[in-house]
């Protein structure tokens, strides 16, 4: 073929150039091989630097015992308040730095099943939490509930869709984001549709009519927020706190006869690599300055 | 470590490799091996079968497959053209034009996802104007076929240039000197001469197509029989139990293999 006539000659260079390069690799590589124990060596202290001193500089004295690290696993509804409850933590407790892991409490479930390390554990359901109370990664009972939530109707800034009442929902056309069916967000939202169908001023099919208004049903909560933020949608449901964490957005409060009372439970997980720090963690949600920063951030204190 | 003569002589003369190559490959092999085994072993359960016949995976192989297609198609229509000229046209801003193009192989699909989002979302750049005569396309199969078509298209591009590229000049014009116009000289010459690159590339893409995650999940949602493809209930399935994603893998898999095989024996042909 012409194709492979006309490229005959680069060829020719090709194999000089592999032969000259697996001679340059080979001595690299004999090099490399010959200073085993140094190389060995620098791995390991880049190792230990990084675990003595994570992302901040420390301004500790170097006497002090190696910084501890506490990770914590947590529904992305908490993302705002958690992050800044971590920071009055670490500012109450030199020497400790929180990494979160935020994302729809079913994620970090499965995380968890399939041996991600953490030390705490905060969920948006119960039903996650109990789950792992059964597998055992989560000693039983030792959860507490540390704070509540309701749901409420999110709108665009300008209400493009003219939602006016939580009736509009059922309006055909009308485009509605629900987080999925597995994220405790988007059951209660099914369950808040449900209670509603049982009243005859919505009607026994409002909450099919809204589910066929579903143009989409996203992986965690924060995603429905966003994208009804961006205007791609006409309404969401999501919880109070997300509303108050985005001001930009209009709300429509759903009644409490048909809302949910979604609780949030926090443990230490059995196999946690800082138990003493993940108790004093979970402590420090259920204390009346953790619970002070929950109330800003639009959660409820919880049910104990 | 020896540096004996003959070890030198054999890695440089036949390049037959040793143990020094050997075991670094190994690392690499049993990274990718591995888990695809495991992949495999852990499906072997005629229990993760019955997921297989769910209905939302039998949607989600269907909108992929059908979105995928589509999206090579208009890949294929449209790159092949653009690869043409990259080839053949010389022109100011060239290097930029080529620059863009590329850009998507290595951009993260996220990225891809919210660049699409803000451009033709229903408040964003160009969306706004859209919605106005009444198009919107996030949330819909379009958005999954424009996303697939972002990330993927670009594959086919650079390999229906490299097929262009390596056809004589002369053959062009000859045929220029007897009379054909640019037209013919495409269809005639130049689209056979290319086929096998253009096959290459429409495999390239259309493997990538099936692949895309990140830019669908943001710019199209996920909703069961229009815009949830099989990555998407690969991801959500995961979460509710491991079966029913376990089951979606391992058909992609076995499609992303077959596609594969394919392409490893086009590029063997064209060796001889």
């Amino acid at each position: 073929m012409n194709v492979v006539r006309h490229l005959a000659p680069q060829d020719h260079i090709w194999l000089k150039m592999n032969k000259s390069f697996v001679f340059l690799s080979l001595v690299i590589f004999v090099i490399l091989s010959g200073c085993t124990k140094p190389g060995l060596g620098l791995i390991s202290t880049i190792k230990t630097s990084q675990f003595t001193s994570p992302d901040k500089p420390s301004t500790l004295p170097a006497t002090l015992p190696a910084k501890h690290t506490l990770m914590v696993f947590a529904a992305a509804s908490l993302t705002g308040a958690f992050q800044e409850i971590g920071k009055n933590f670490e500012m109450t407790n030199p020497g400790v730095s929180i990494n979160f892991n935020f994302a729809g409490s079913q994620i970090l479930r499965t995380q968890l099943e399939q041996g991600a390390l953490a030390d705490v554990f905060a969920s948006a359901d119960h039903k996650n939490m109990d789950l792992l109370i059964t597998e055992n990664l989560v000693a039983g009972n030792t959860y507490q509930d540390f704070a509540t939530n309701q749901l409420v109707v999110i709108l665009p800034p300008g209400n493009p869709g003219d939602v006016q009442t939580l009736r509009d929902l059922a309006r055909p056309n009308l485009k509605v984001i629900l987080a999925d069916a597995s994220v405790p967000a988007g059951n209660y939202a099914r369950q808040i549709l449900s209670n509603m169908s049982k009243d005859p001023e919505f009607g026994a099919d409002f909450s099919e009519k809204v589910l066929a208004n579903v143009v989409s049903n996203e992986t965690d909560v924060k995603q429905v927020v966003t994208k009804v933020e961006l205007g791609e949608a006409d309404a969401g449901i999501v919880y109070t706190s997300d509303s108050i964490a985005s001001p930009d957005l209009l709300t429509i409060s759903i009644p409490d006869n048909f809302n949910v009372i979604a609780s949030y439970p926090i443990a230490s997980l059995t196999s946690a690599p800082e138990p003493q720090l993940a108790t004093a963690f979970v402590a420090y949600v259920t204390s009346p300055a953790g619970q002070a920063v929950l109330i800003k951030w639009g959660f409820s204190p919880g049910s104990q | 470590m020896k540096l004996t003569p003959r070890f030198f002589d054999r890695t440089t003369t036949d390049g037959s490799p040793g143990w020094e190559f050997i075991l670094p490959s190994l690392i690499l092999l049993s990274l990718i091996g591995l888990p695809i085994l495991a992949l495999i072993w852990r499906s072997f359960n005629i229990e993760t079968f019955k997921f297989a016949i769910s209905e939302s995976a039998v949607n989600a192989l269907k909108l992929s497959l059908i979105t995928s297609i589509v999206s090579v198609i208009l890949s294929l229509v449209s790159g092949t053209p653009l690869a043409y000229i990259q080839v053949h046209w010389k022109f100011r801003g060239k290097a930029l034009l080529d620059l863009l193009v590329d850009l998507p192989v290595v951009l993260p699909p996220s990225v891809a996802g919210i660049a699409l989002l803000l451009a033709f979302g229903r408040e964003g750049l160009f969306g706004a104007m859209l919605n106005k005569i009444g198009i919107t396309l996030p949330f819909t199969s379009v958005a999954v076929i424009m996303a697939q078509v972002f990330v993927s298209a670009p594959l086919l591009v650079r390999s229906a240039r490299i097929g262009f590229a390596a056809i004589d000049p002369q053959l062009e014009e000859a045929a220029k000197v007897e009379g054909a116009t640019n037209w013919n000289v495409f269809r005639l010459i130049m689209l056979p001469l290319a086929g096998r690159a253009l096959l290459t590339g429409v495999i390239l893409s259309w493997t990538r197509a099936l692949g895309e995650f990140g830019a669908t999940l943001l710019f199209a949602g996920n909703l069961e029989g229009k815009t949830q493809t099989m990555p998407l209930a690969i991801y959500i399935g995961f979460e509710q139990g491991l079966g029913i994603a376990l089951v979606l893998s391992v058909i992609l898999l076995a499609v992303s293999l077959v596609l594969l095989t394919f392409l490893r024996k086009l590029e063997l042909q064209s060796q001889h």
